[in-house]
């Protein structure tokens, strides 16, 4: 018998993306900020990501090998969680807490829940978050040059200043992958001109949290200081969370205006985690809020939802 | 003596009340930091189920159907506050650690569903062995859950703590309770589903679905119409046999 062909409906729309193109384009778009933290915290982020990216597909592997289920390690969606998870590490983490938490991220929160496409929430950021429930005191100890050091955030927090050109190129503390927002943004248009995400969540999360910032800015008497803005933004996990987390297909809206509604959720969730006022509270509340933007995101898309041609018109008696 | 074994064995295992019908999830989740804590809890409300049983089942011809459960509360509540006082004078450590709990039995629906459910039906010795048995049921549960999250979160097994392990916090954090929760309901299930499949094998496709056919041999081609598989082939040995037997008859 011949080979029977499938039959789609109309509009026969050809196209050459696959899972695991796309996932490569985000591995391309992830490779400047990779570098940069691998020249920023030397040898141990390179291992880091290597562990990461080796323990996240040897995991998926094993799972759908012992469940019999079909192998997915060759769309490169481990490997993307795995470098996602490896740069919101500190560099000097202990190599078997990166292998406990890509374990978490594959196994827990993308398979159990029925693997790729059916996670409620990013692995990356549920496993970077575990690890940070676990082990507070690892997770939470940011290293430069050998030396302990406050990150950008939290020396804002306790009000003393920043370099803000240093904090833009990337040689400060922090974790391996947030620390230089130029890296970031490079990668972030390689995915906007590639088409791979959408400027509304990117563009709308970071735009709520530079406005939330700006009238913190005003409220607490520091004027228009745009220095104080520009700090917030670079700093912390924002720029990788927005540009490469928030924007993750399986756990953002798929609607255009449940799009806009998620990032400006996000930006308000952050500013409120941040809480800049606060001087007791954690400097970082980007995994948080994406984490609760990801719950939230079924109630968007079932309010956000097009009408059916035909539907939803006001009857004319 | 049968049936009080019966209704142990229900308890403990069938009808197991943490993990086969998910009820008394508040003490479940927010007690079971350690094995310890998981043991007492379990052994306090073993002990207030048994005792609330026997009252309601001795009482059950007397209580008007209409205030039932405002009576149901007043005996739990009595019970809880004698073992709330024996626990603050003889075991005040664990007292402190389970702190509002043992409180919070009172309307723990465990205690309210036994009486609703069995002893206000059933005379007072069946009440009190149900008791048990679901008494002892919760004990296992609890001290199971409390026993993985200590061993994992704390490094420790009812306190003597394991050298040169570093304990994974969350697992002692609430989410830890969801998560561990969860593994233990999930293994039983998949030992339960085991054992069904290999009771009832069935040797012939059924024709509703494959989700209820035993027949594992089939590996999900009877329906698989569009495939490259013989799908008549299947029937067709069934039919054959029946033809078969039907030409011996002749």
């Amino acid at each position: 018998m011949t080979e029977l062909k499938k039959i789609s409906s109309s509009p026969h729309v050809r196209q050459e993306d696959s899972t695991a193109s796309i996932m490569l384009d985000v591995v391309i778009a992830l490779l400047p900020a990779s570098i940069m933290g691998v020249y920023n915290f030397g040898i141990s982020a390179f291992l880091l990501i290597v562990i990461c990216m080796a323990s996240c597909v040897a995991s998926e592997w094993a799972f759908e090998y012992f469940s019999k289920r079909k192998i997915t390690i060759s769309d490169f969606s481990a490997v993307v969680t795995g470098i996602l998870l490896a740069l919101n590490l500190p560099p000097s983490l202990p190599w078997w807490m990166a292998v406990l938490g890509s374990v978490f991220a594959i196994i827990v929160v993308k398979q159990l829940f029925g693997g790729i496409g059916q996670n409620f929430m990013n692995p990356a950021l549920a496993a970077r978050c575990f690890l940070l429930l676990s082990f507070t005191m690892s997770m939470t100890n940011f290293t430069y040059d050998a030396v302990t050091t406050a990150t950008p955030l939290a020396m804002l927090k306790a009000g003393e200043s920043v370099d803000l050109l240093r904090m833009f190129m990337g040689s400060t503390a922090g974790t391996i992958g947030e620390t230089s927002t130029a890296a970031l943004l490079i990668g972030g248009a390689y995915l906007l001109f590639k088409r791979v995400i959408d400027i509304r969540i990117p563009l709308s999360y970071i735009g709520t949290f530079g406005i939330c910032i700006l009238i913190y800015a005003l409220a607490s008497g520091r004027g228009w200081d745009w220095s104080f803005v520009a700090a917030h933004l670079c700093g912390g996990g924002l720029m990788l969370g927005a540009i490469f987390m928030a924007t993750d297909y399986v756990t953002s809206p798929i609607t255009a205006k449940g799009r806009w509604i998620y990032g400006v959720l996000l930006g308000g969730l952050t500013f409120v985690l941040r809480s800049p006022w606060n001087s007791g509270t954690a400097a970082e509340g980007v995994s948080y809020a994406i984490l609760c933007g990801n719950l939230l995101v079924p109630i968007i898309e079932r309010f956000t939802a097009p009408k059916c041609f035909g539907k939803g018109a006001v009857k004319h008696e | 003596m049968n049936k009080a074994m019966d209704r142990i064995k229900n308890g403990i295992i069938t009808e197991n009340p943490t993990f086969v019908q998910i009820l008394g999830m508040c003490p479940t989740l927010a007690v079971t930091t350690s094995a310890i804590n998981g043991l007492g809890m379990g052994l306090s409300t073993t002990v207030i189920l048994i005792m609330s049983n026997l009252m309601i089942s001795a009482l059950r011809n007397v209580i008007p159907n209409r205030v039932r459960i405002p009576a149901y509360i007043v005996i739990v509540a009595s019970f809880v506050t004698i073992v709330d006082f024996l626990l603050q004078a003889f075991l005040p450590e664990l007292s402190e650690s389970l702190g509002g709990y043992i409180k919070l039995i009172v309307v723990n629906c465990i205690i309210l569903g036994r009486a609703e459910a069995y002893a206000s039906k059933n005379p007072v010795v069946p009440s009190i062995f149900d008791g048990v048995g679901m008494g002892l049921g919760f004990t296992v549960g609890l001290t199971a859950i409390g026993l993985v999250r200590e061993l994992i979160g704390a490094g420790s097994v009812f306190g003597f703590a394991i050298p040169g392990y570093e304990p994974i916090g969350i697992f002692v954090k609430s989410p830890g309770a969801f998560i561990v929760l969860a593994f233990l309901i999930a293994f039983l299930n998949f030992r339960k589903m085991k054992k069904k499949k290999s009771n009832t094998s069935d040797t012939v496709c059924r024709m509703e679905d494959c989700m209820h056919c035993g027949n594992t041999s089939c590996g999900g081609k009877f329906f698989d119409f569009d495939g490259d598989t013989d799908v008549v082939g299947h029937v067709g040995k069934k039919e054959e046999k029946k033809e078969m037997e039907e030409n011996a008859n002749e």
